[in-house]
């Protein structure tokens, strides 16, 4: 088999988060990093949905900017079809694979120029890159994308303000094809969204992912929505991947105390009365990070070790508890 | 049967625009009973906010209630003075909404805040309410009261903020509680932990609940009734079981079938073609009728009446009269 499509390997980001200079000086305190992201390491393979999950402040967005190129990492590398994102040395192939990468983001609203005519906003990528030059043919490949993402061609005269929550994402969706993009990165495309809304979008990603053969990186917070989307997840908790499996297996059978604890907390339609792993205690604050793995103020299953040593991913799940001895699920 | 704690009778709500007169609420009627929860879900748009403002009296013009009539254990709201409003508000109906950060002066600790809020509703002296509001953080779960309840809002987390918040709504001992989105800003762990907290309410106190929410799921953990809502009407009422496993409602089956599960497979969700329809151009009919599958002539020009059918209630003309099961 070929090599992954996406190579994400140790990456890390470190933001500094400390008082100006001045203030350092004259009330005392010292420098203080935020680590948002650390040794986060996976693949993507063409064609698949890999989807992060994580509460609030795990750090899939940042990791998702590292990926595109938006953020540079700390340190640690990400190679898109073997393309380095971070090599200086590469920047004339990454500026060919650009074209190929694109993003849509949460708030449809704040991601279009709200001064910018639809057709302005689509044929942007095209224009940007050189792709097809005279404007009646870059007008007619605007129509034809609106109508692939269930617009109609004449949309295209319209401004954003003139359409709604569902329909804004899919000119964003437009966008991001516009450019041929095999890989696009989707930060909570639908979290905006009303569900029914949702479900319509939803919908087209996968029509336009059978159709072209697109590959996700699919970023949320719900983790229903991931279920349904994702071949492949990882799951985030303070920056680092706790764990990673098949779609299908992670939830089926969670092994990393976190993931049950989230997926029991997830409220549910099909109110099973399915055993609840009881949650208990908040996210740590991620400035202080409790020593070990971060999960051990939380986890049912912690003992010395948790407390003293991060674990490493090993066999897709970091986790002692997991890793070192059987324990009875 | 004895009297329901909020009893709202064909409610009307309108707001005067420079286009005319919108109306968002359109004849909603339901009741809750002592400690019931009914979950009153929908789409943006459809007037769940709307109706728990109303019921608080929190409609500002140019919002007013246009008609119907709103009941809380009997004595009629809907049409109080301002003032008598303001002493119901707080002591019999509390309020969670969905931004604790917003519901809460960050400039003042939350005890003062407490406190406060106590000793305007109930004659306790500044060190009795101290002691009551410690007790109250305790019972929302707020670890080491004694020492947080010097906190500023600030010093919480957005769980913890939304606990303070409830422990603000409760602190009068209220009959009702509206909680509008109260889990929305919060991650699902906190908002597990806040969504039992919700329930323990209804079990300990007998408070009675409306929960307004666009998230099924959390309906469906928490409430004892749901009312599914759609452009400013009640769409179907009824127990959270049969609404959630057997929706009549064309919309309800829409929306329960557009929510991915955890249990689902891998099938394509069912689609609602279209969006909820604007204030300015709510069809007529049935305002569902663009996006129907089921949609014939009547849907066109007669708008539905709920219609009781077992223990739900539903407004749609498939119901009614004889072909009962062109909808399955």
């Amino acid at each position: 088999m070929s090599a992954p499509f996406v190579q994400v390997r140790n990456l890390r980001r470190v933001f500094d988060v400390s008082k100006p200079w001045l203030n350092r000086v004259l009330e005392g305190g010292h420098l203080e990093y935020l680590k948002a992201v650390d040794s986060v390491t996976f693949d993507i393979r063409k064609g698949e949905t890999f989807a992060l999950v994580g509460e609030s402040g795990s750090g899939k967005t940042t990791v998702a900017r590292m990926v595109v190129g938006l953020l540079p990492p700390s340190s640690g590398n990400v190679l898109i079809d073997g393309v380095s994102m971070t090599d200086p040395r590469q920047a004339p192939a990454r500026r060919r694979l650009r074209r190929r990468i694109q993003m849509i983001f949460q708030d449809p609203y704040a991601s279009l120029n709200p001064r910018f005519r639809v057709d302005a906003i689509i044929a942007e990528p095209i224009r940007a890159f050189d792709l097809i030059q005279g404007e009646r043919d870059i007008q007619a490949r605007v129509g034809e994308l609106l109508s692939l993402v269930g617009l109609h061609p004449d949309d295209r005269l319209k401004y954003p303000h003139e359409f709604s929550g569902g329909q804004r994402q899919r000119i964003a969706i437009a966008r991001a094809l516009a450019s041929d993009a095999e890989f696009i990165v989707c930060d909570e495309p639908t979290s905006a969204l009303d569900v029914s809304v949702q479900a319509q979008i939803l919908n087209l990603m996968r029509d336009l992912q059978d159709k072209f053969g697109l590959t996700y990186m699919f970023i949320s917070h719900n983790l229903a929505v991931v279920r349904h989307m994702a071949s492949r997840v990882g799951v985030m908790y303070l920056g680092r991947i706790v764990e990673i499996a098949e779609g299908r297996e992670l939830f089926a059978r969670p092994r990393m105390p976190y993931t049950k604890m989230l997926l029991g907390a997830v409220p549910d339609l099909a109110m099973s009365g399915r055993q609840r792993v009881p949650v208990k205690g908040d996210i740590p604050n991620p400035i202080d990070p409790p020593p070990g793995c971060a999960f051990n103020p939380r986890c049912p299953l912690a003992f010395d070790l948790c407390r003293k040593e991060t674990p490493e991913l090993i066999d897709g799940v970091a986790c002692h508890a997991v890793n070192t001895a059987p324990v009875p699920a | 049967m004895t009297e329901p704690v909020l009893s709202v009778r064909n409610l009307q709500v309108e707001f005067a625009s420079r286009r005319g007169t919108l109306r968002a609420i359109d004849g909603v009627s339901f009741d809750i009973a002592k400690g019931e929860v009914l979950g009153v879900v929908g789409e943006s748009g459809a007037g769940k906010s709307v109706t728990g403002l109303s019921v608080i009296g929190l409609i500002d013009p140019p919002g007013r209630i246009a008609g119907g009539e709103i009941r809380l254990s009997g004595l009629r709201i809907d049409n109080l003075p301002p003032e008598e409003m303001r002493r119901i508000r707080g002591k019999r109906i509390g309020m969670i909404f969905q931004d604790p950060l917003t519901s809460l002066n960050p400039l003042y600790r939350i005890g003062d805040q407490i406190v406060e809020t106590i000793r305007t509703h109930l004659n306790l002296s500044e060190q009795a309410a101290r002691r009551r509001a410690i007790e109250l953080l305790a019972e929302v779960g707020i670890p080491a009261p004694e020492k947080r309840i010097d906190g500023y809002p600030h010093e919480f987390s957005g769980g913890m903020r939304q606990r303070v918040v409830i422990a603000l709504a409760i602190c009068a001992e209220p009959e009702l509680i509206i909680a509008d989105e109260p889990t929305t800003a919060l991650d699902v762990s906190v908002q597990a932990q806040i969504i039992s907290l919700i329930k323990r309410l209804g079990r300990d106190h007998g408070t009675a609940v409306m929960l307004v929410t666009h998230d099924m799921g959390v309906i469906a953990e928490t409430s004892d009734r749901v009312a599914v809502m759609y452009a400013g009407r009640v769409a179907e009422i009824g127990p959270v079981q049969d609404v959630v496993k057997n929706p009549l409602h064309p919309y309800a089956k829409g929306l329960m079938g557009a929510i991915p599960t955890l249990a689902g497979d891998d099938k394509r969700l069912v689609q609602i073609p279209g969006s909820m329809p604007r204030l300015s151009a709510i069809p007529r009919g049935c305002s569902f009728n663009p996006r129907c599958a089921f949609a014939f002539d009547r849907c066109r020009v007669e708008r539905p009446e709920p219609l009781p059918r077992g223990a739900q209630s539903v407004a749609c003309h498939l119901y009614d009269s004889v072909p009962t099961e062109s909808a399955a």
